[in-house]
């Protein structure tokens, strides 16, 4: 790499300046003038507009200095003999199974001891972040594997957590039973969802499920027979085993380690799905459907298939859910959570495993330590996402293809990265 | 069920169809030209609103006739919405033209955050209430209870913005060279039409129409507050999904469809449902006609 | 080696099961948590409560405490949402507070009380108004200082049958917790009553564009009063656009719209409009000094739920004080049976955990003033 300082010239020092002009000008009225109209006063905050330009004028250099390595490097990717020269960190891991296996059984040792470790407040946190980790790599099932975008996933989580907390109430069904029963009704909600929609595509299938999802937190809110509205249930009972009395500390320890446990079974049977047949029936169908039909894949099938196997965890997790909370009502269920999921695969990296666990741990525990900077989180969030996606469009752990090549000097032979 | 009521149900839908029709025309042209779910388009919105708001009250200390300052205001914020919207495009979008999708729709999802939060610290979180400038039209006090001034203005600038609208679309050069766009990008290229210049110039009037939503809504209902984008957002985008996206026809008549029967809806059977009929009419809309009311079929290519 | 590995991960997973009993010191600060909203958009109900509870404490520490020890706050945001809310009480819990001031929004109480309940921590609510959370017998260490919605229902109901003597009334709701639950006891109140005739229930959309075709409903059910459920951002949009229809009706709220900000915001569409909400204490020495005390320090005027707050602090240091210790049973029985005299009045709690001596008014806009009637 060059240094960056080097490349400044005049011409970029004057673009920089027009750029800092350009956000003076456009945050003028926003950031300077603050008109209350309920008093009638109106406060003049000129100091805001230098602050913006003299931050713009710094943003634009470091902006365009990552602009133009980006596009260097996307130069680089279309020459295929200088991208073989550069061996990445993954290409290494890859070589050395040994590593990438130690490391893991690291990572899940320290996870084990993660309640022992801290206190009952992070174990806490962690519990709701593995929540999101098995939700984000249920919908990768959906949008990353299988190019479907959907736009309203929380619902099936919210089925999940309804079934729990509807059949304690009435029947007094513990955990363990509710724990299936749940992915199940969330699976069979998704059939039924998906049959009708299956021959929509693309954009057209994400505003319809986003459209399934309002419409399921708008019956709930007012079917107070059923889900007692927007005042909700509560007093879920949390989950135990063999009928014995925990105590809070207790308890949730046990709910960490069934997230746990569910976390890894996610992880391990999304790999194993990976690559079966269905598993590349669904890529085909994320590449192009038409092709994937006349190599003989029923596309119907396959895409209920994925809707099945991506809303029966969401189901799941929505019933660990309930157990952890205690108490649920329709807002927890919102057309935001579903984004916010949606932005967990997304920024992590479509379609990979570590990339999307990765994406959910961080979108969800960035805002909990971030609480220093509490008002300022979600407009360094936004700010996070758009950035991430204009460096990294691929996301943070970009999904390796398996491809195998073939190559003439066979010396070096090994599975090649697009 | 009389029939004042009936045309005082069909007033409101229009007028609501109205505010949704401005804001879902930007939407459905930047689909149509780089097929993106521009999900910050309804902040462009609540800037517009925002910036009205701002200037209106800035001025009111002049004196001058509230007209005179609704005017200047409205046009203030009409360019200020057009310069976020283009920059918006410049930072978050075109770095990504050549990227998946889905990575453009979360770099939209993070603007659309960004710019709420953004007003929110730089102004308040509270409600603000959105000054009365529009004085009552005369001519409308026969019949005052059935449409008032503000549903009159709304309704008629939106049949302004239509009209200006499809002549630009149809019989300018850019507009032209839009449909060009929109149809085939390389062979846009390839006539020598450019492409960042059509784009610039979609994000440019689509900004400007959800601004001249913003302000008039907020002039109906009287309080704005940084919130009120991401509702109207999903509602206009509702809406150009039901005419069918990237069709500007389509987004009207699927604005006009969904704010009636969100009228009808409410007025005869239950505002609980509100939302209820909205979506549910897209879901079944969908159904029967899978690329909406006025949308093409899209033709499988093999 | 593995196996080895797997043995030990093993047991220290059944090592975190084993209880580990009370070890809790009893020297230095006495930890009271201040919980709810305090950022997103319900942060203006959140916050007046931390500046209440740190009023008092100031006071308190200046004076040299509470049993001889000095009182820490400690402040956590739930921005109102159960799933936040447990993992705050969590963080609560862990802190060791003997009690908590809050939660501001009853669903989020209600996630985080699991939580509280079961490691016997004494909740006092300066806003949660959900009657369950006290009738249902299900949180015993649960405490509020403000009136639950039942209470606030029956009387508006009174207000707008008896005294106004209206008979056609439409009750329209925000179908939030608060808002829908207020609006289903008016409802069930009016038919059990049968003096009056309940002509339309509705809830309406938040955040609508606007609420034109609910304002037709309205005029066209005939109704003679309108009663709303929820907060004062809808309540402003809904008097506004009544009035600029030309419609003439009376318009009785909740407390969620006994604010000030509600007149700032609707204007002149204000004037007239009643709401109930906790009885006037504004002229009691206790709350003049409350308040000067915010203003002194804050430079303004204190918000929602300040002097529930503030009473509510006060009466948990009280109880402590009184008990002499920070025992779970010892503060019940302290906070059952003895009066304080607070910002709210002169107030104790009933068994349950409602408090008794927390009166309930009408106000009416008049001239920009919440004005309390009768």
């Amino acid at each position: 790499m060059q240094n960056p300082l080097k490349q400044i010239t005049p011409k970029d020092i004057k673009r920089s300046l027009l750029m800092a002009l350009w956000f003076m000008f456009l945050t003028f009225p926003i950031m300077v003038i603050k008109v209350n109209t309920i008093t009638d006063t109106v406060e003049w905050r000129w100091i805001n507009m230098f602050i913006v330009g003299a931050a713009t004028f710094i943003f634009s250099h470091v902006w365009k200095v990552l602009i133009d390595r980006k596009e260097g490097r996307m130069a680089a990717a279309e020459e295929p003999e200088k991208k073989a020269e550069k061996v990445t960190l993954r290409e290494r891991l890859e070589e050395k199974p040994a590593i990438v296996k130690t490391g893991s059984l690291v990572i899940l040792g320290l996870a084990v001891l993660f309640p022992i470790m801290t206190g009952m407040y992070q174990t806490s946190i962690m519990i709701t972040a593995l929540l999101y980790v098995v939700l984000a790599l249920g919908l990768n099932i959906i949008v990353g594997l299988g190019g479907l975008l959907v736009l309203g996933y929380i619902v099936f989580y919210g089925v999940g957590a309804y079934t729990y907390a509807i059949l304690n109430y009435h029947f007094g069904l513990n955990f363990w039973l509710a724990l299936p029963l749940g992915g199940i009704f969330a699976m069979a909600l998704g059939i039924l969802i998906a049959i009708p929609v299956l021959r929509l595509r693309g954009d057209y299938l994400a505003i319809v499920t986003l459209a399934f999802g309002e419409i399921f937190r708008i019956v709930m809110e007012n079917w107070n027979a059923l889900s007692f509205g927007p005042s909700g249930i509560a007093n879920i009972p949390r989950p135990t085993i063999f009928g014995l009395d925990f105590n809070l500390k207790q308890s949730t320890n046990l709910t960490y380690y069934i997230i746990l446990v569910f976390v890894v079974l996610t992880i391990f049977i999304v790999r194993r799905l990976e690559d079966s047949r269905l598993g590349r029936a669904w890529v085909a169908m994320r590449e192009d459907e038409i092709a994937g039909e006349s190599m003989g894949i029923d596309m119907g099938k396959t895409k209920l298939a994925a809707f099945a196997l991506s809303t029966f965890w969401a189901g799941v997790a929505g019933v660990i859910f309930a157990g952890k909370t205690t108490f649920i009502n329709p807002a927890s269920f919102t057309m935001w959570e579903s984004i916010l999921v949606l932005c967990m695969v997304v920024l992590g990296g479509m379609g990979s495993i570590p990339g999307v666990i990765t994406g959910a741990l961080i979108i969800t525990l960035l805002p909990e330590y971030l609480r220093a900077f509490s008002e300022y989180r979600m407009l360094i969030f936004g700010a996070i996402l758009v950035i991430m996606m204009v460096f990294k469009p691929e996301g943070m752990i970009p999904a390796i293809r398996q491809k195998y090549e073939f190559k003439l000097n066979t010396g070096k032979n090994r599975k090649g990265v697009k | 069920m009389n029939s004042t009521y009936f045309i005082e149900l069909f007033l409101g839908g229009l007028t609501r169809g109205s505010i949704y029709a401005l804001i879902a025309l930007g939407y459905t042209m930047v689909y149509g030209i780089i097929q993106l779910i521009n999900f910050a388009h309804g902040e462009i919105y609540m800037i517009g609103a925002f910036t009205a708001l701002i200037v209106s009250g800035a001025l009111a200390f002049t004196g001058l006739d509230p007209v005179i300052i609704f005017l200047i205001s409205a046009v203030v914020a009409i360019v200020f919405s057009a310069a976020y919207g283009v920059t918006m495009e410049k930072i978050a979008y075109k770095p990504l033209r050549k990227a998946p999708r889905l990575s453009a729709l979360i770099s939209a999802i993070g603007m659309s955050m960004f710019l709420q939060n953004y007003v929110l610290l730089a102004q308040t979180s509270d409600f603000q209430p959105f000054p009365d400038l529009i004085p009552d039209l005369k001519f409308l006090k026969p019949i005052e209870n059935i449409m008032n001034t503000t549903q009159f203005i709304i309704l008629a600038t939106t049949a302004v913005v239509m009209v200006l609208f499809t002549l630009l679309i149809k019989y300018t050069k850019i507009g032209k060279a839009m449909r060009a766009t929109a149809q085939d990008k390389i062979m846009a290229q390839l006539v020598g039409i450019n492409i960042n210049k059509v784009i610039m110039v979609t994000f440019l009037i689509g900004s400007s129409t959800a601004a001249i939503g913003g302000i008039l809504i907020s002039s109906h209902v009287g309080q704005i507050n940084f919130y009120i984008g991401f509702i109207a957002g999903i509602k206009a985008f509702v809406a150009a999904v039901l005419g069918g996206i990237g069709s500007v026809p389509g987004a009207v008549l699927g604005s006009f469809v969904l704010g009636l029967t969100e009228s009808f809806g409410t007025g005869y059977i239950s505002s609980d449902y509100e939302d209820v009929f909205a979506f549910g009419f897209l879901i079944i809309i969908l159904i029967f006609k899978p690329s909406g009311i006025l949308g093409k079929p899209t033709k499988k290519k093999v | 080696m593995k196996k080895i590995l797997v043995l030990c991960l093993l047991a220290a997973v059944l090592l975190s099961f084993a209880s580990l009993t009370g070890c809790k010191k009893d020297s230095g600060t006495i930890k009271i948590g201040v919980a709810g909203a305090h950022s997103g958009d319900l942060a203006s109900y959140g916050i007046p409560s931390v500046k209440a509870a740190e009023l008092v404490v100031e006071d308190w520490n200046a004076r040299g405490g509470v049993l001889g020890r000095q009182i820490e706050l400690i402040i956590e945001d739930d921005v109102c949402k159960p799933e936040v809310a447990t993992n705050t009480a969590a963080k609560l819990v862990g802190e060791d507070v003997v009690a908590v001031i809050g939660h501001i929004c009853s669903g989020a109480t209600k996630a985080a009380l699991g939580i509280y309940k079961d490691s016997k921590i004494i909740t006092i609510s300066p806003s949660a108004t959900n009657p369950p959370l006290t009738q249902s017998g299900d949180y015993p260490n649960f405490y509020r200082t403000i009136a639950p919605d039942d209470a606030q229902a029956r009387m508006e109901i009174d207000f707008a049958v008896d005294t106004l003597g209206l008979k056609k009334l439409a009750i329209l709701h925000d179908k939030g917790d608060y808002g829908k639950g207020l609006a289903e006891f008016a409802k069930a109140m009016v038919e059990s009553d049968g003096e009056a005739e309940v002509v339309l229930y509705e809830g309406i959309t938040v955040g609508a564009v606007d609420y034109s075709a609910v304002i037709n409903k309205i005029k066209n059910s005939g109704a003679e009063a309108i009663i709303f459920g929820g907060y004062h951002p809808e309540a402003s949009k809904l008097v506004g656009q009544i009035s600029k229809k030309g419609m003439d009706i009376v318009f009785i709220s909740d407390d969620g719209v006994k604010d000030d900000t509600f007149i700032k915001v609707a204007g002149e569409y204000a004037e007239g409009v009643y709401a109930t909400g906790p009885r006037d204490t504004s002229t009691e020495p206790l709350t003049i000094a409350a308040n000067k005390a915010h203003r002194d320090k804050y430079g303004e005027d204190p918000g929602a739920f300040f002097l529930n707050a503030y009473a509510a602090t006060t009466v948990i240091l009280n109880a402590i004080e009184k008990a002499g210790s920070t025992d779970y049973d010892a503060l019940t029985k302290a906070l059952q049976s003895e009066y304080v005299n607070t910002t709210l009045g002169n107030i104790s709690f009933d068994k349950k955990g409602d408090a008794i001596g927390v009166g309930f008014s009408v106000f009416q806009v008049q001239n920009g003033v919440y004005v309390e009637l009768q």
